[in-house]
């Protein structure tokens, strides 16, 4: 038999000599950059993003050469180095003959809030203001949404941005997020801040005592799937030591801006809520999940956390706060443990759950952000206090993160079982001028999409299952009848292509091929409702599982928009 | 409640419902193993028998009663009185869509037999797929192994998870994200310029031929597939040829003790070598005047101008007449024969069997003497076995590994493997070794002490157990002798005191020693570069004095491992084929030992001096003293040091005979060359470094006149006088075995029936319904006071050090992709592709200092020779060194080496010795086979 050659000219392909060991050694120059950047943070695993992060902010991009040379700083495989590079949106990976980027960037949102006030046209305009220097690209919700449409020049936001405005922050090189004024350490203090904690501490609060008030308010998880919270501590709290807390600042459903309204507020209310649940469950170590987005909201963390420890009113568990790089999938509660422990952000396949393995393999007690910035009120006003407010029979208080067509959009701390109708009218001051309430979205991207004629559905926790739509994390993204439930049901989903994490088939194969369908003129109906079936029954987790939904609601409820 | 204790709870059987049946599963156990186990068959892709279950593809999918979605069976666990269904309407449109997903993207084009996915698409009866597939994706055939088709990918990380989970070469990973998401090769290069070292375990691991042998050959029908043992190194992987017509199409790895199906590119892709257009098919017998000299020009191309063919009959009778003419003149000590250790145990019995009963003398010996000589001396001396005393899988127990001296990644890489693995559940890794290695990065710590410095370290870390109380004192006490003087010893190498020599800081040292002395098991492997030195045999010493004193040995997870080089030194030498000891190391010079090997072979008398090792025989054969030698698969004018002097010796000898398949150095110089068999051409049992009896089967047919080497020894000695008579298939080696069996203890319970059965079993073996004995000295040592004897050690440095003349020392040693002298695998088209050319490779300061580059032609030269090859860069050669491997004839690095001798051992110092490296020099030609010319052809 023949052998079959091959003529030379391919990578490697050559009769010479092998003259360097298999595939990339680092570059003693770039090493000698990145040893400097580094200096003596720990080399461990669960850094990696954030010194990804350190190499992304100094050089603008991450290169190839960096890589190389970071994987074998940390003793990682450089493919693992670079797996995680690429996962997330904000590391500009530069291979060998890439152009680098250029020193500014500017985001222009292009989720469903920011897509209806006009994001696409600002875009297009600002591509051609700004220039070569300057690189303009889309980016999913940046959480914003009441200051539609937002452009984030480098990592400032601005909002209710035109293209003059944009240019203008780039001209004059304003490239930082400057917070507003918030209740800082000494003023949240001087406020009664901090004395529920010490008590705690102090032994004057009992331990039973606190989850009980918890699990009598009924608060429920608030960054979306509604567990109630006195239990979860009590679960996490008959774990194994040493037990873990993530609190999960990863605010990225598109139309959801709560938490970080909050925390460019009153953040030591949340930072207090958090402390208690740690103290109250055991915990040994916190970690807090920012996303990357909140460039001013990291700089008020970073303040007062490091004040609270300087001048700490009580002992307190060590609290470390992490850096997301641009990655919706990471709220997901076990996608951001793995990206906490520096890893992609890969969801897990449950069981186990992560309160019995979580965080590099302990029992975890996770939390989004708002779910503990009630617990001080709660405590100190009573469990009876939080109860009592709700409308239609339902209890306790939402935050909702209002969006889209109403004149006075913002965060609404309101009853829970409020219809949209109410919210509107009560707390939005109404429609905008000329616009007519045509529909809604209940939950940001993953809710489903609900008709007007369903405005008087209580909103909360298990009330629209019925229907088809969940609450979520009460983003309320309102469409008019200037808008079609197909487009946004098209945005939703080419969003949830987008930062799907790739791993399972439904998701990843999915969501791609639901996107193609959806771009045909005529819906091909009953493959778009045999695809979303099996990605609700297999994806892994929530993205796929509810990435059909948008697009079911409009078949269901809009049918005229498809004949 | 039950008053079971936790234990025994977790050993209940868990009862549920599958599919309506009632079922019991195992703890432990997944939804699909228990499907699995009562026949019902669900779909699976990303799943795959041995793996870590990643859940990824959903493909399958089952309903659970009550659950709100449904779930992946080959991660969900069974409780008591779940309902779960495989094929219920909604489980079943999930399997089909996610194959109808699959499906879609799927190209045109097939790249295999055997895809996964067309199996459950056929299966589940999926049809047409209704979506638009994805946007086309390149193929990657930049690597000479694997062709890389990523068109055909379903992203189910099978191929990651056996880069980095099973071998731990951390190559392969999944970038980007969402549907951009994909396979990438370190940061997205060409497979042929990554890290890649073609293990091929992601080759095996792929479902759909997205990762396939490069050149097509996953779409030829295989006529048969033959079981085997793979030829290349120690580790003793089982593997599985596919055969057509009479040629290997490729091999996949098979489930063995050793290797669990893993392989590495040598056992998956470098058996070419046996169709070679250079094998040798007729005997050939020098040509009448045709002068040999140690300074030739070999080209196998050219073998018909020193040699004509004949018939095997006149082969046989020449080869063996003049063999017997010199004997009977000159007497036994006149001659002399090298047998192998790549041949099967069968042939190296029987060869040591003829030199000592056809030629009458103990002149036997073998690659071993290149080796391990040096740790089978101290190994001897101390325990009074040879042979390791734990297997290489046991680190997987052990909460501390040490390895010293062993580029396992390079020289055993599936061995490496379970280092890795058993790093990655937890385990410290000590590396030491002059020469950084790809397994530093795994390790706890890394000591790059200096070269020739093994005794000042291992002294310095026993100093330190002895003064923080932490040997073993039980059992110093119960199991070992000598330890008062070894603590004498020791007292002169205090860390500090030894900081300096081995350029290990103090504190390392000692750390490094806590650690070994105080874990729960702690195992020591080690290479040549304990053994190849004038000292090592007390480098191996010193190690078995750590194990000793610490009680390291005797029990799984702890022990000491040399890790064996050819894929059958220790049956060899387990055969005999050693110049002091008959099989299972029975000494010569002992008249009982004698006596019996004398009824056993039916010879009245046998010679009671113990004979010459290898380098002392080129010695006597220079000196005149042996006239005439047989040499059957051993390439001495490649291997031995100071090549010129053992060319020069072979040359001057007045008969050489050599039995091989290719015209090696060594076959140049003979007078009759005996075309022999190719390890797939032949049946014959191989001892692994795990001491396990493996079986390898003929696959293929010889080319031309070849015949099996037992067969040619045989006739051999019939010729010499010997009345043989093995009968049976596969010219008698069963009826060899079974002699075999009589002549060694330590595998009485291995019947060659029980051997064809099982394919392995490992001794010691005392019955036939032993299991074999995977950790040994358990009890007791197999010395006469059964107890384990301390030997100190001092520090003797190399035979020659460097100096302002020869100012760099001299590393030799192996590359991955080739063996030994480079016979076979550069003959083998992939291998010879990934490293066509010789290389020295150094630190690239080092290149900087003599104004070289990578690539930069240099030469090499000692007081013995001189060599011109390319310079290679490699940060891991330490700084004042270079190492060169020694396959290549262009630059034979043995040219080189010093044959300065280990007192104990008589094994060469090829691990050190001084060299001078200047730019420039003129390359030797490629002849007729090397560099990469069976695969490419120039643009």
């Amino acid at each position: 038999m023949e052998m079959k050659k091959i003529a030379l000219g391919g990578v490697r392909q050559t009769k010479g000599p092998r003259v360097t060991m298999k595939g990339r050694t680092a570059d003693p120059k770039v090493l000698a950059e990145v040893l400097a950047l580094l200096g003596d943070e720990p080399r461990r695993r669960d850094l990696l993003i954030e010194h990804l992060h350190r190499i992304q902010d100094r050089y603008g991009h991450v290169s190839a050469a960096h890589i190389v040379a970071l994987a074998q700083l940390m003793k990682l495989a450089m493919t693992e180095v670079y797996e995680v590079a690429t996962f997330y949106h904000h590391f500009d990976v530069v291979r060998e003959g890439d152009v680098p980027p250029p020193a500014v960037t500017v985001r222009v949102c292009d989720s469903l809030s920011c897509e209806m006030a006009g994001s696409q046209g600002l875009m297009a305009m600002l591509k051609g203001v700004l220039g070569k220097g300057v690189r303009v690209i889309p980016a999913p919700c940046v959480g914003r949404c009441e200051s539609a449409p937002v452009a984030v020049v480098a990592q400032n936001p601005v909002c209710n941005a035109t293209a003059e405005a944009v240019q203008k922050r780039v001209k004059e090189n304003a490239l930082k997020d400057t917070p507003p004024a918030y209740i800082d350490y000494k003023t949240y203090r001087a406020g009664g801040g901090y004395q529920l904690l010490a008590d705690c501490l102090a032994g004057k609060r009992d331990v039973e005592a606190i989850i009980q008030a918890m699990e009598e308010s009924g608060l429920r998880g608030l960054g979306g799937a509604g567990f109630p919270a006195g239990r979860k501590w009590r679960i996490v709290r008959g774990e194994r030591a040493p037990r873990l807390m993530a609190v999960n600042l990863d605010e990225g459903e598109p139309g959801t801006f709560k938490d970080r309204y909050y925390l460019e507020r009153d953040p030591h209310r949340f930072l207090e809520g958090m402390i208690i649940a740690a103290w109250a469950v055991g915990i040994a170590e916190v970690y807090v999940y920012l996303r990357d987005e909140y460039h001013g909201v990291r700089a008020i963390l970073e303040r007062e956390i490091a004040r609270l420890q300087a001048n700490a009113p009580c002992p307190l568990p060590p609290v470390f706060l992490r850096r997301g790089a641009g990655a919706y999938i990471c709220g997901e509660e076990s996608a951001m443990i793995e990206s906490i422990e520096g890893k992609r952000g890969m969801p897990r396949l449950r069981p186990p759950y992560v309160a019995e393995v979580g965080l590099f393999g302990r029992p975890t007690l996770e939390h989004n952000m708002e779910t503990v910035y009630w617990v001080r009120d709660i405590v100190e006003k009573g469990a009876a206090w939080f109860a009592s407010q709700g409308r239609h029979g339902r209890k306790g208080l939402r935050s909702f993160s209002v969006s889209g067509r109403v004149r006075e959009p913002g965060v609404k701390l309101a009853p829970a079982g409020i219809t949209v109708r109410e919210l509107i009218d009560e707390y939005c001051g109404g429609m905008l001028d000329g616009h007519a309430f045509y529909g809604y979205l209940p939950g940001g991207a993953s809710g489903g999409i609900l008709p007007a004629s369903l405005g008087d559905v209580p909103l909360d926790f298990d009330t629209l299952n019925p229907h088809g739509c969940f609450i979520g994390s009460a983003a309320v993204i309102i469409l008019s009848n200037f808008d079609r439930a197909r487009d946004a049901a098209r945005n939703v989903m080419k969003f949830f292509s987008e930062e799907s994490c790739g791993q399972c088939t439904p998701c990843r194969v999915g969501t791609s091929k639901a996107l193609q369908l959806l771009d045909q003129p005529r819906w091909n109906k009953p493959l778009l409702e045999e695809l979303g079936a099996a990605m609700m029954d297999a994806s892994i987790c929530g993205l796929g599982q509810a990435a059909p939904n948008p697009v079911n609601c409009v078949i269901k409820y809009f049918p005229q928009e498809l004949d | 409640m039950t008053g079971l204790s936790k234990n025994e709870i977790d050993a209940l059987p868990i009862d549920f419902t599958l599919d309506g049946r009632k079922v019991t599963a195992h703890r432990g156990e997944t939804l699909i193993q228990v499907a699995d186990r009562h026949g019902v068959e669900i779909p699976r892709l990303c799943y795959k028998d041995g793996y870590r279950p990643d859940g990824n593809c959903r493909a399958c999918m089952v309903e659970i009663k009550g659950e709100r979605v449904l779930a992946p069976s080959c991660c969900r666990y069974p409780k008591d009185g779940m309902e779960v269904s495989t094929s219920s309407e909604r489980a079943i449109a999930s399997q089909r869509m996610v194959l109808e997903l699959l499906l879609s993207d799927m190209p045109e084009e097939r790249y295999t037999l055997t895809s996964e996915l067309q199996h459950w698409v056929d299966k589940l009866k999926v049809g047409a797929p209704r979506f638009a597939p994805r946007s086309k994706v390149a193929g990657d055939l930049s690597h000479p192994a694997i062709a890389v088709n990523l068109d055909a990918c379903i992203q189910c990380t099978r191929c990651v998870r056996a880069c980095r989970e099973v071998q731990v070469n951390d190559v392969i990973g999944y970038a980007f994200r969402g549907e951009h998401s994909k396979i990438v090769f370190d940061l997205d290069d060409p497979m042929g310029i990554s890290t890649c070292v073609a293990c091929g375990e992601c080759v095996q691991a792929c479902p759909t031929g997205a990762l396939m042998p490069a050149r097509g050959v996953g779409m030829e029908v295989p006529d048969k597939a033959v079981d085997s043992v793979c030829p290349f190194c120690g580790v003793g992987c089982q593997l599985t040829y596919f055969v057509k017509d009479n040629r290997i199409l490729y091999v996949n790895g098979k489930d063995g003790p050793a290797n669990e199906g893993r392989l590495c590119v040598k056992g998956r892709y470098g058996f070419d070598y046996a169709h070679h257009k250079h094998r040798l098919t007729k005997p050939l017998v020098r040509r009448e005047g045709a002068p040999k000299s140690a300074g030739f020009t070999m080209d196998p191309d050219r073998v018909h101008e020193i040699f004509r063919e004949a018939t095997w009959d006149e082969a046989l009778d020449l080869a063996a007449g003049k063999l017997k003419e010199i004997r009977d003149r000159l007497g036994a000590g006149a001659l002399a024969g090298f047998g192998s250790a790549k041949g099967s145990n069968e042939e190296a019995y029987v060869f040591q069997k003829l030199v000592r009963t056809g030629f009458g003398g103990n002149n036997v010996d073998h690659c071993t003497r290149l080796c391990h000589a040096s740790s089978v001396v101290a190994l001897l001396e101390g325990l009074g076995s040879g042979a390791v005393s734990n297997q290489v899988m046991d680190v997987m127990n052990a909460e501390v590994v040490f390895i010293i001296g062993a580029n396992p990644t390079v020289n055993h890489p599936v061995a490496a493997t379970w280092i890795k693995n058993a790093v990655a559940k937890g385990a410290k890794l000590i590396v030491a070794d002059p020469r950084g290695t790809e397994l530093t990065r795994h390790a706890t710590y890394a000591l790059r002490f200096k070269a020739d410095t093994d005794v000042a370290l291992l002294n310095a870390m026993m100093h330190t157990i002895v003064h923080e109380g932490l040997v073993d004192k039980a059992f110093i006490k119960s199991r070992t002798i000598g330890f008062a003087e070894l603590k004498r010893n020791v007292e002169g190498y205090s860390p500090e005191a030894m900081a300096p020599v081995c350029g290990v800081p103090a504190e390392t040292i000692k750390q490094v020693a806590r650690l070994f002395a105080t874990s729960k098991g702690s195992m020591i492997l080690w290479g040549m570069g304990i053994s190849q030195h004038v000292h090592g045999t007390d480098n191996a010493r010193c190690l078995i004095a750590l194990s000793l004193m610490t009680g390291q040995v005797g029990r799984p997870g702890t022990g000491l491992h040399p890790l064996r080089g050819q894929n059958n030194v220790q049956g060899a030498s387990d055969a005999g084929l050693i110049p002091m000891v008959y099989p299972d190391y029975q000494r010569v010079d002992n008249p009982q030992v004698r006596e019996k090997f004398q009824k056993l072979w039916g010879v009245e008398h046998l010679d009671p001096n113990p004979g010459l090792t290898v380098v002392e025989i080129m010695d006597a054969v220079h000196a005149g003293k042996i006239r005439g030698m047989y040499i059957m698969g051993e390439n001495p004018a490649m291997s031995d040091p100071d090549l010129n002097h053992a060319r020069e010796a072979l040359s001057e000898l007045d008969w050489l005979v050599v039995q091989d398949i290719f015209l090696t150095e060594t076959a140049y110089l003979a007078d009759v060359i005996l075309p022999a068999s190719a390890w797939p051409e032949k049946t014959g049992s191989v001892t692994n470094t795990d001491r396990m009896v493996q079986l390898g089967r003929r696959a293929l047919d010889m080319p031309g006149e070849a015949r099996q080497d037992l067969w040619i020894i045989q006739e051999l000695a019939k010729r010499l006088g010997l009345d043989w008579n093995y009968r049976g298939a596969e010219s008698g080696v069963g009826e060899v075995f079974e002699e075999m069996r009589q002549a060694m203890p330590s595998i009485t319970g291995i019947t060659w029936k029980r051997l064809e059965r099982e394919g392995c079993v490992t001794y010691p073996c005392e019955s036939e319904d032993d299991p074999g004995q995977p950790v040994v000295f358990t009890d007791d040592f197999p010395t006469e006071t059964g107890r384990g004897r301390f030997v100190p050690a001092d520090v003797i440095p190399a035979a020659e050090r460097p100096d302002a003349k020869y100012p760099m020392v001299l590393i030799t040693g192996r590359q991955l992709e080739h063996w030994h002298t480079g016979a076979m695998t550069r003959r083998a088209s992939v291998l010879d592709a990934i490293e066509p050319q010789p290389v020295a490779s150094m630190h690239p300061l080092d290149l900087d200092q003599i104004g070289a580059k990578p690539g930069t032609v240099v030469t090499v030269a000692s007081r013995r020779g001189a060599i011109t090859l390319y310079a290679r860069a490699d940060p891991g050669t330490p700084r004042g060194a270079v190492f060169i491997p020694f396959c290549f004839y262009e630059a034979a690095a043995n040219l080189l080496t010093n044959p300065a001798l280990d007192p104990y051992a008589k094994i060469p110092e090829f691990k050190y010795c001084a060299v001078r490296v200047k730019k420039g020099g003129r390359l030797a030609k490629t002849s007729s086979y090397g560099g990469g010319q069976l695969l490419f052809e120039d643009a």
